[in-house]
């Protein structure tokens, strides 16, 4: 490795901010808020040589980049490293982060104006959680970042959030500590299964588990990601969490921090646990599918647009679930796009509902009507935003959401495709009516008659949303190039592990334990040794 | 002429010991021989004295010394051990001086107790035979039962003294019982002599002599380290003691308890391994579950934090149950984390409690997080750091704990030790919550931090950062320390 520490830079980058963010005064806002903004901008640039340094077809198959290697911890049985890396997967989460961070910040301007060092710093924190959860290879480095996200969200709800914030802030902490915490006692059992060494999740990855232990380690993980998602029905912590968290706070937990449990999905519990995963790939596309029927008809019923939002996430969610279990190529890609679709729409969405909330201080849909007439730049992102929501053709959202369908489609998954398919008319209804009775009809409100349409920094906050909306809806072709190679690497990986279990399965019972020698299996499985070798 | 055979006697080995019971005795004449109200050169002095103390201690580190025929040994587990005494002394000192002149009881004889309970906490440490750590343990506790009830004009101290010395002398009596009956039963009170001969008399283990003094013995110590259903005493007194002392009592004698208990358990009794896992996993459970449900209903905040130290004796337990190294050094690791992140949190309750201890509820911290950003945020990291978040100290030390569990096979004693964790998060975010989440109901006036308390804060805060983010080499001198 003689080249920068990319990946530690990009980490540190907001951390070294939030420090310096200690030095300055608490009351000179301006200062706070262009330091947090400038280093966010710093670190969206040091991405993008991600972008280009990441040569995605040919050179490096599906292998893991720009890798860190450090020893960390050594000490007793462990070791733990500093190990870091991406692939074609994580790559575009990382920039999804460093890209959503600045428009927050910028989102934040006017938002917040108490406490404002505290908030940039809590912002800081929260980047440097987002992106080590990416960019960790080593389980115990990536379990740190995963809860080092919690602290900053916590307070961030609870102190700038709404009524409910402290209900909504100790529910969301406790929610997801507690599935993290089954999820630190499967890694540890995990870790002895390996037999020692470190905690690579390259290295667990060719572990052939038998399938008892498969089972519960698998069922710990996608608990602890599972709550994170939110999936049906661990989700009643994320419509709290989203309602009374600041506009910044929304924005960031829709667009980054959810993602994190379905990339949990697809870097450690499908991976790790093939065997597994396929045994429960039916319940999770069960829940995946009432998730997405039952969070949209609930979102139909929402009266604050918020909390509509919040829902139709749950709903988004699930069919990002159902794509990566579709566990063929579109399925995957989708699922994968899918995850920057709902990042980017729904984190414009919760920066419209922010805009109208900090004009008028309500969210019910009751209190407007016929705002188009008076804020008609206000008006058409709203449009593009909610059809991108929606999945027209000609925006991201479509693209996502076709490859989902159509990938679950063709896996075993069909039924379940047919059914989630009526979740997108869903959405279609729910969207379009929620901005049917805030956008048009008569402007009654004499309160809304006065309001004024968006300034120059709020339509800066929009336009770079605005612009992925369409590019990733019309050339969505780079991302999932860069993409491909990767997740061809997680089915087949999946797919060889799965074959190789049902080969040995009935062989197991007659071989005591830690015998190898398979008389006749090695010719006839030439990818068997490598996998059982014993370490 | 017959010649009595003398023993082995080995002044070296005892050198920290007779070093600090030396420098008590100074600052006793000193505090005598000096006027003046102000006590605080007592402090520095016993700071000092300490410090010596702990150079003297690391000296020893190396290959085991046995000494007195086989009484006392200085062996790196006894030394690990003594650093943690002398850290829990030394921040305990650094944070009473502001305490005992605000409460008026600024008695000079509080940092010679101090400094004598350590001694009786290194020879606990350091004990070979049961006579040893009997004696250790009895210097230990008379000086805790004074300075427990040490604010002599508050009632809740003197309650807190006479409850903690009449359960104290109760608890004595069953460790001492029991090491009476177990010397029947094996003919000695040396470790190394009880070992041989259960090695070499397995029947011994059905002997009921010996198993009643096995479980008597344990049940001493489970009394002094709070363990579960042995608890009673320690909400009552940890809230009724000074602060400070409340402070140091949760951490040192804690940990020396943990001492003597394990060198007895994994010494004396290596061929029972079976049984008293058994009951030790039965006592941590209840120790965990007990400690934090009572603790998510408390007020005041030292109540909680007295509630709370007994569920980390909890998981103090879960590391022994395993009953491998990775265990006991778990243990080690933990109680040096706990002293740290513990006495910060304490004093960081001194820092806030007014005369009388006003200002002790959760209640009372309404804004303190705007007010005092920095104190708040101090004291942010101490509880975060109890609750086991990464990056701590508390989350590697809980790791190792539990990890040293599942190795063992006991993968359900590790749930239930997370789901304690998990519950456990609400009540320390609960003091977060007041912290930072509520407005004051009135105006407190919160006291600045004085120089000896924001070094305490600061040395606090450093390590239980420091072991969290880099804690290699104290794991590597931990995992050196229990390889007997």
């Amino acid at each position: 490795m003689n080249q920068l520490p990319l990946l530690s830079i990009l980490t540190f980058t907001p951390l070294i901010g939030a420090i310096l963010l200690l030095f300055v005064n608490k009351n000179s806002h301006g200062v706070l808020r262009t330091v947090a903004m400038a280093v966010t901008v710093v670190t969206f640039v040091l991405s993008l040589p991600l972008i280009t340094g990441y040569n995605a077809p040919g050179t490096d198959i599906g292998g893991f980049q720009f890798i860190e290697n450090v020893p960390w911890i050594a000490a007793g049985p462990f070791q733990m490293s500093y190990h870091l890396g991406i692939d074609g997967i994580s790559l575009w989460l990382v920039i999804l982060t460093t890209f959503i961070m600045p428009i927050s910040i910028l989102s934040t301007y006017t938002a917040v104006e108490e406490k404002v060092k505290e908030y940039m710093i809590c912002l800081l924190l929260l980047e440097v959680g987002m992106i080590g959860t990416f960019i960790s290879l080593d389980l115990f480095l990536f379990y740190i970042y995963w809860e080092v996200m919690l602290i900053p969200m916590y307070f961030m709800i609870g102190i700038w959030g709404g009524k409910n914030r402290i209900y909504a802030a100790v529910k969301f902490f406790i929610y997801t500590a507690v599935g993290s915490l089954l999820m630190l006692v499967a890694l540890i059992s995990l870790y002895f299964k390996a037999g020692g060494g470190d905690f690579s999740i390259i290295r667990f990855w060719e572990l052939n588990l038998d399938p008892t232990t498969q089972m519960w380690m698998f069922l710990a993980f996608a608990l602890a990601f599972a709550i994170k998602v939110p999936m049906f029905p661990l989700h009643t912590w994320l419509p709290d969490a989203h309602t009374e968290a600041p506009t910044a706070g929304s924005v960031i937990l829709a667009a980054v921090m959810l993602k994190c449990g379905t990339y949990g999905y697809v870097r450690f519990a499908m991976p790790l646990f093939p065997e597994a995963s396929a045994q429960f790939t039916p319940l999770i596309a069960t829940l995946s599918v009432i998730g997405i029927i039952y969070a949209s008809l609930v979102a139909m019923v929402q009266q604050d647009v918020k909390k509509l939002v919040a829902y139709s996430s749950v709903a988004h969610l699930g069919f990002v679930m159902l794509g990566l279990y579709a566990l063929n190529t579109q399925g995957v890609t989708g699922g994968m796009l899918q995850m920057l679709n709902h990042g980017v729409s729904t984190g414009a969405l919760f920066l419209i509902v922010g805009f109208i909330y900090e004009r008028r201080h309500t969210r019910q849909i009751s209190d407007f009507g016929g705002l188009a007439k008076q804020m008609p730049v206000f008006a058409t992102m709203f449009m593009i935003v909610t059809f991108s929501s929606i999945g027209l053709p000609g925006t991201n959202g479509f693209v996502g959401e076709f490859l989902v369908l159509l990938g679950s489609f063709e896996s075993s998954l069909r039924w379940y495709a047919i059914i989630a398919t009526s979740g997108v008319i869903l959405s279609a209804v729910y969207m379009l009516w929620m901005f049917q009775r805030v956008m048009f009809g008569e402007l009654k409100n004499p309160k809304n008659q006065t309001l004024k349409d968006l300034n120059a920094r709020e339509v800066a906050i929009m336009l770079p949303l605005l612009f992925l909306i369409f590019f990733l809806g019309v050339y969505p072709r780079p991302i999932i190039d860069s993409m491909a190679p990767s997740i061809d690497k997680l089915i087949a990986h999946t797919k060889v592990q799965k074959q190789v279990a049902q080969v040995a399965a009935p062989a197991a019972p007659q071989l005591p334990a830690g015998h190898v020698a398979v008389p006749g299996l090695p010719e006839e499985h030439p990818a068997l040794p490598a996998t059982q070798e014993v370490k | 002429m017959e010649t009595i055979a003398m023993p082995a006697i080995n002044l070296a080995v005892v050198m920290p010991e007779i070093l600090l019971s030396c420098i008590a005795m100074v600052l006793l004449l000193v505090n005598v021989f000096v006027p003046g109200n102000n006590k605080a050169y007592l402090g520095y002095l016993s700071i000092i004295g300490l410090a010596v103390t702990a150079a003297s201690v690391v000296n020893g580190w190396g290959p085991s010394v046995s000494a007195f025929n086989g009484a006392v040994v200085q062996d790196n587990f006894a030394t690990f051990f003594k650093i943690i005494f002398l850290v829990s002394a030394g921040l305990a000192v650094l944070i009473s001086d502001k305490y005992m002149a605000q409460e008026e009881c600024n008695q000079g004889e509080l940092y010679p107790l101090i400094l004598f309970a350590t001694v009786g906490m290194m020879l606990m440490a350091a004990g070979t035979d049961m006579m040893v750590i009997f004696l250790g343990l009895e210097l230990l506790s008379i000086c805790l039962y004074v300075l427990a009830g040490f604010n002599r004009a508050s009632v809740k101290s003197n309650e807190a003294g006479l409850k903690y010395f009449l359960l104290g002398a109760f608890s004595t009596g069953f460790l001492l019982y029991g090491m009476a009956l177990t010397y029947g039963a094996t003919g000695s009170t040396k470790i190394q002599a009880i070992s041989a001969f259960v090695m070499g008399n397995p029947s011994v283990a059905s002997n009921p002599l010996f198993v009643v003094g096995m479980l008597l013995i344990a049940t001493g110590f489970s009394f002094k380290i709070a363990a579960a259903p042995f608890h009673m005493w320690t909400p009552d007194v940890y809230q009724g003691a000074p602060t400070p002392v409340t402070a140091f009592m949760s951490a040192g004698p804690k940990a020396a308890g943990f001492a003597a208990f394990l060198r007895v358990m994994i010494f004396a009794f290596p061929m029972l391994k079976a049984e008293w896992g058994q009951l030790l996993w039965i006592l941590a459970v209840l120790t965990m579950t007990v400690g934090n449900i009572i603790a998510l209903s408390q007020d005041n905040v030292k109540r909680m934090l007295a509630y709370s130290s007994i569920a980390h004796a909890g998981y103090a337990l879960v590391g022994f149950t395993a009953t491998n190294a990775e265990g006991a050094a778990g243990i080690l690791f933990y109680m040096l984390s706990y002293a740290f992140m513990n006495i910060g949190a304490f004093a960081v309750v001194v820092l806030i409690g007014k005369k009388g201890e006003s200002n002790g509820n959760v209640q009372d911290l309404a804004g303190f997080g705007h007010k005092k950003p920095l104190l708040a945020a101090i004291l942010s990291i101490f509880l975060l750091s109890l609750a086991g978040m990464p990056p701590t100290a508390g989350f590697i030390g809980k790791f190792y704990l539990f990890s040293a569990a599942i190795k063992s096979g006991y993968l359900w004693l590790a749930i239930i030790g997370v789901l304690n964790s998990a519950a456990s998060l609400y009540y320390y975010l609960r003091v977060m919550v007041f912290m930072y989440m509520k407005d004051p109901t009135e105006e407190f006036d919160w006291a600045g931090a004085t120089p000896a308390i924001a070094l305490c804060l600061l040395l606090s805060v450093g390590a239980t950062l420091a072991l969290g983010v880099v804690p290699g080499t104290v794991l590597a001198l931990a995992q050196k320390a229990v390889l007997f």
